[in-house]
């Protein structure tokens, strides 16, 4: 069960021909898909296109009644060899994933498929994490594109060119035989626009076809000779056969050309933000009239010389608006203006910024200096807007008083009871009495271990990759051992090969933490192999501990309880104190605590609407017992322990205090008696429609506990003057 | 393709987007906030579009929400759609709504809020940031400070905790936030367009609409100044001596000078409440030759004596298992949790208390001869660990929980007997005698001295981490005496102790002192 339910949008993809679909870049993929008869999907969920793979479990209904099939693939690499259905039939398939970790994983099927090439329309939509916000190293999925050959699509960020790249690049890949790349940046993926919709089609040749009258070319195959057939068929046929169907069809944009003699280049992606740029210096009104010739490359891979050549003629200068790094399409302009001998001036990462997201700051300025080289009058000086006012000496742009010291850094972390907090408070217990330990993390929620309070961890290096990151540690000559968390979504995509497996043919002896949580939690709850739920789609319930024992590792400890802080501690004590030889495997389950409230607060609300008993727990802090150490969250760090001013006018430091939204996990009280640390802690249960017992009792020890708190209130009288 | 001509009339004014950001932290409902404000325009007939960029940041992060609204142009013809911003420009928002007090800082600090044309906006309710939490202090920034940043930067600043208001209509920070926008007037739709946005939205509308209506209250008011620094950080209301204690009030305001009144009263309410009234006497009688040393070489504003009376009253009433057990069996405090629960009157309600009480803690409690006898012997000691070396949890609303605590509180008749009792008076004694010795020689010496009592807190581990860096600053006095600036350096000790809970540090720079 995904952590955002898209059932009701669902219905907007039945719009048929002439209706105005209104809703998230995601869901219009999704739409266009089916407007052009896609036969398959598959993906690997991941930020910016997790919402696509949930928008598609939910749409499963309708894709089956259109006869499509969709998939959850077990990585993206599984996702980009799906594609090889379209390799000898005419079925159009898409695929998707996060880039570029995705299209790293991905690279081996992706580089086999565009060798060989495709018959059907063959769509890789890759969710571009690239600027603020991205939790992924700063990389581009241009040099795929470039290095395989496969043509890259970088729309116009409106939902009607988003959806007009989907349908335009099933029939560019059919035309060049090329896999084509869709490339979505983050807010793209997010925006809500609209667009008019077309009916839904149901392919012509469908899986059922393919299966019934197979078909096999071994010219298709990489292998010599074929392979070096592949190599000259990219240049000599399927490159011209993409820029004749990329000029025919009228894929890049021409804005305004004439208008002056000079002009922007840019990545179609980039296109609002330059519009929006333009607008607040002059050059353009809303609708994106513009006073500056713009060339819009929707197709950003291949470059088409022609149009180049067309958009360069008789200008001056022109401005290369591309984002991130290496500069890949200037360097392309360059070799190409000089091969052909044209001398217009070829500006770009010499004005905009060479490294980092173009802001709307950053584009601001870049343009700016742009026009004011090439033609300042156009500039109203009096009117520069504030982003782009310079900065002198002595005057900022922004007269606003700095508070860089009140304002901290807020990264994201673990919410309020999850399970996974406990098992770094296990590890910070073990390091009280084993000291400190090389600690190698994995991708998913657990990698917030490295960020305070936990300060857990040296080295990430993928997906999956926990145990693999610390393969080196492996020596005779120390008993200390390497510690590694892996995830439930790490361990399937490929942690049970490249890590456990891995660790017991050569015989490790270090600490791997599978952190199973029964969902892939960090890409928003989808479910995995090892899910607890039932899922009518796919199989789930299949034990992580099998999978780990099936590849031989003999030592495993499962512990079905991460809020058990003294089991965890103990065991994981164990596993690198314990001279038993090969990989120690702790498997430390518990729900994701989002999942877990999504599911069980309805059934509360309802218990509770029909006069069932319900008991609630939370945790609560006495503040006058509470001396403001505040060790409780350094081991802790829930968002719903927190703290406040301390109502003791003796005392200056703030005292800890609970907040509402504790799901009483339980974990507060662990830690205060595992880490012997304070009595200020109480777990306190509300009983909501309380049984006749319960209520009789309560009266009982009301009475008895009454008769002593008056005792107690006698003793005390006359202490304080009672106003 | 589209080759387009262009001509700009100067003469009127563009027509242009309106422009929005909402900061918020992953979680808290910033999309549902978006939802409404583009559903509202779009059902006014306006264009909008709206972005962000969840990713990881919907794990309690930082995060923004942008929006854009463009209205009907006449004479523009259907189909032919703005081109609207992916992400806010600086200096270019027309509001900006942030969910929590520093969030508002942090688009000050990105320059969204200006004082042309923005309106913010904000709740001034904290959450804190892990840096201020964790602190082993008090790590909190000044609220103030970013209060008063939003009233430089912004046009008009519109702050209220909003969360408090959600929280008393059963409803989101959302909600609330788009009752202010709607009472601010700055966009250009009246209020039952916004109250239809939240009935189409057709989650929680009731509540929703309570919180809106509350938020739409404060948004209405005209608000110019900020509040005073007073009414953010409002002193808790000092109690009262009750007639038990007139005895040593009358002595507090014969003997001590006004300036200290407030700390001393605290001090013997305090001593009366945690033993008796006799043991509030000899905090009085304690305090009486720092009083006179003060008088002598103080500037007369009598912060040694104040701050000293501060850590003794805390010193003198540390909490060892008969307070904790004397201060959880009260009435008060049951009220209190009920009360910070939020339980009903129909609701029945039980508290567990995590005690764990080990050897250590059972010896302190007991008669000072016994309780060494106990550390010191072998058989004995461990015996007492097999029941002692779990901590355990103390259902204080049963009857057997509560007696059980009510005895143990009951053993305050014996405290002054106690192991531990005698060891914290031998320490008291030997800081005052510290306080003593240098408030002829270095005043500030001697103020240093009595606020690092500061570093003596917590229970178990963090109790002896405490006092041991308490003893180390103490041992570091002479070689201090001997160098300038002795308090200065007795103060970056202490900062240092309270920097990081590994003491790695205090021992860089107590390497330092010793050579």
């Amino acid at each position: 069960m995904a952590e955002r339910s898209f059932k009701n949008e669902v219905e907007k993809l039945r719009l048929g021909a002439g209706e105005e679909f209104h809703g998230e870049g995601i869901l219009a993929v999704t739409k266009a898909l089916l407007q052009s008869g896609v036969s398959y999907v598959a993906g690997y969920q991941g930020a910016p296109i997790s919402h696509l793979m949930d928008v598609l479990t939910d749409a499963n209904d309708i894709l089956e009644e259109l006869g499509a099939h969709f998939e959850h693939s077990a990585s993206e690499a599984t996702a980009a060899a799906t594609l090889a259905a379209s390799v000898n039939y005419p079925l159009r398939g898409a695929i998707t994933f996060k880039s570029t970790v995705g299209t790293n994983v991905a690279s081996d099927a992706l580089a086999n498929l565009s060798s060989g090439g495709v018959t059907g329309g063959a769509l890789i939509i890759v969710g571009e994490d690239y600027g603020e916000g991205s939790s992924i190293m700063q990389e581009r999925s241009h040099a795929f594109a470039m290095k395989s050959q496969i043509w890259l699509l970088d729309p116009r960020p409106n939902l009607t060119s988003i959806v007009n790249a989907v349908e335009q690049g099933f029939e560019l890949s059919e035309a060049s035989n090329t896999p084509v790349m869709l490339e979505l940046r983050i807010r793209a993926c997010h925006v809500h626009g609209r667009f008019i919709a077309k009916d839904n089609v149901r392919p012509a040749f469908t899986l059922k076809d393919a299966l019934e009258n197979p078909v096999r070319d071994v010219s298709r195959i990489v292998l010599p000779p074929a392979s070096f057939v592949h190599e000259q068929e990219k240049i000599t046929k399927r490159w011209p056969a993409a820029v004749k169907f990329i000029e025919e069809r009228q894929l890049n944009e021409f804005f305004a050309d004439g208008a002056q003699d000079f002009g922007l280049v840019l990545q179609g992606g980039l296109y609002n933000t330059v519009i929006n740029a333009l607008v607040l210096l002059g050059l353009s009104d809303a609708f994106g009239n513009s006073k500056i010739p713009l060339y819009v490359m929707n197709v950003t891979y291949p470059v088409v010389d022609s149009e180049i050549d067309r958009f360069c003629s008789g200008k001056r200068a022109i401005l290369m608006i591309e984002e991130g790094q290496p500069d890949y399409i200037e360097q392309n302009l360059h070799a190409l203006l000089r091969r052909a001998g044209i001398p217009t001036t070829l500006h770009g990462k010499d004005m905009l910024p060479m490294a980092g997201e173009y802001t709307a700051a950053a584009m601001l300025k870049g343009i700016l200096r742009f026009v004011q080289q090439y033609a300042p009058q156009l500039i109203d000086q009096t009117a520069l807007p504030i982003a782009a006012r310079p900065v002198t000496a002595g005057s900022k742009p922004f007269p606003v008083p700095v508070i860089d010291q009140e304002v901290h850094a807020r990264p994201p972390s673990f919410c309020t009871g999850c399970p996974e907090r406990p098992i770094f408070t296990a590890l910070k217990l073990v390091e009280r009495e084993l000291g400190t330990h090389h600690v190698s993390s994995d991708i998913g929620c657990h990698l917030f271990s490295i960020l305070p309070p936990f300060n857990l961890g040296a080295t990430t290096m993928g997906y999956g990759l926990g145990a693999a990151g610390a393969a080196a540690f492996n020596t005779r000559e120390t008993s200390k051992r390497a510690i590694s968390f892996m995830g439930d979504g790490g361990f399937w995509h490929n942690g049970l090969t490249s890590g456990v497996g891995n660790a017991v043919f050569n015989k490790s002896d270090n600490l791997l933490v599978i952190v199973d949580n029964n969902y892939s939690a960090a890409t928003g709850g989808q479910d995995l192999l090892s899910s607890r739920g039932a899922n009518p789609l796919r199989v789930t319930q299949v034990p992580i501990e099998n999978a780990v024992r099936g590849v031989g590792v003999k030592w495993v400890r499962k512990i079905t309880n991460t809020y058990k802080l003294e089991d965890l501690r103990d065991s994981m004590r164990e596993a690198l104190t314990t001279t038993e030889s090969g990989p120690k495997v702790i498997i430390a389950q518990s729900e994701c605590m989002l999942n877990k409230q999504r599911r069980e607060k309805p059934l509360v609300r309802k218990a509770l609407k029909s006069g069932e008993r319900v008991v609630r727990e939370r945790f609560g802090v006495d503040s006058d017992t509470c001396t403001g150490d505040h060790s409780c969250i350094r081991l802790s760090g829930c968002p719903s322990l927190t703290i406040k001013p301390n109502p003791d006018p003796l005392r200056k430091d703030p005292v800890v205090t609970v907040q509402n939204s504790c799901v009483g996990c339980g974990l507060c009280g662990e830690v205060a008696h595992a880490a012997v640390l304070c009595p200020s802690f109480y777990r306190a249960a509300t009983i909501s429609n309380p049984t006749r017992f319960d209520r009789l009792r309560d009266r009982v020890r009301r009475t008895v506990i009454g008769f002593l708190q008056d005792r107690i209130e006698r003793r005390l009288a006359g202490i304080e003057s009672i106003h | 393709m589209n080759t387009t001509e262009v001509s700009f009339d100067r003469s009127r004014p563009a027509p242009r987007a309106i422009k929005i950001a909402i900061l918020a932290m992953g979680g808290e409902g910033g999309g549902v906030l978006a939802d409404w404000m583009v559903d509202m325009a779009e059902e006014a007939g306006y264009y909008a579009q709206t972005t962000s960029v969840p990713g990881v940041a919907q794990r309690t992060g930082a995060t923004i929400y942008y929006l854009e609204m463009f209205a009907p142009v006449a004479g523009v013809g259907a189909g032919v759609a703005p081109v609207l911003g992916m992400m806010p420009t600086p200096g270019e928002l027309d509001i900006v709504l942030a969910s929590e007090l520093m969030e508002a800082g942090r688009a000050v600090q990105r320059g969204l809020v200006t004082v042309d044309k923005t309106l913010l906006i904000a709740s001034t309710h904290r959450v804190y940031s892990m840096t201020e939490k964790t602190a082993m202090a008090d790590g909190r920034v000044d609220a103030q400070r970013l209060i008063e940043a939003g009233y430089a930067a912004a046009q008009r600043f519109v702050h209220a905790d909003f969360a408090r208001l959600a929280e008393q209509n059963g409803s989101v920070i959302s909600a609330a936030l788009f009752g202010a926008l709607a009472g601010s007037g700055k966009l250009p739709f009246v209020r039952d367009q916004f109250e239809q946005a939240i009935r189409r939205g057709g989650v929680g509308i009731d509540t929703s609409l309570a919180a809106f209506n509350a938020g739409f209250a404060v948004g209405a008011s005209p608000q110019a100044v900020a509040p005073s620094r007073a009414a953010i950080h409002a002193e808790p209301a000092a109690a009262a001596p009750g007639a038990r204690l007139q005895p040593q009030a009358t002595r507090i305001g014969r003997d001590f000078p006004a300036a200290v009144e407030p700390t001393l009263t605290a001090g013997v309410l305090r001593m009366a409440d945690y033993q008796d009234e006799k043991y509030a006497t000899d905090y009085l009688d304690r305090l009486a030759a720092i009083c006179e040393l003060d008088r002598r070489h103080g500037d007369g504003t009598y912060r040694l004596l104040n701050e000293t009376a501060r850590y003794l009253a805390l010193w003198m009433s540390y909490e060892d298992t008969i307070r904790v057990a004397d201060l959880k069996t009260r009435r008060s405090r049951f009220e209190r949790v009920t009360q910070e629960i939020g339980a009903a009157k129909a609701q029945v309600v039980q508290i567990n208390e995590f005690m764990h009480p080990r050897v250590e803690e059972i010896a302190d409690t007991m008669p000072a001869a016994l309780g060494r006898w106990l550390l010191a012997t072998g058989w004995a000691r461990s015996l007492v660990h097999r029941f002692a070396h779990k901590g355990r949890v103390i259902q204080t609303t049963s009857l057997r929980g509560y007696l059980l605590l009510y005895c143990v509180a009951s053993l305050k008749g014996m405290r002054r007997k106690s192991l531990r009792f005698q060891a914290e008076h031998a320490k008291i004694a030997e800081w005052l005698g510290h306080i003593q010795t240098q408030a002829g020689a270095d005043y500030a010496l001697a103020l240093e001295v009595a606020e690092s009592q500061r570093l003596v807190k917590g229970y178990g581990d963090t109790h002896i981490r405490g006092t041991l860096n308490f003893d180390t600053l103490m041992a570091a006095l002479p070689a201090l005496r001997k160098g300038p600036d002795a308090a200065s350096r007795l103060r970056r000790l202490r900062e240092a102790a309270l920097a990081d809970d590994s003491g790695k540090q205090l021992a860089a720079m107590m390497s330092g002192v010793a050579a």
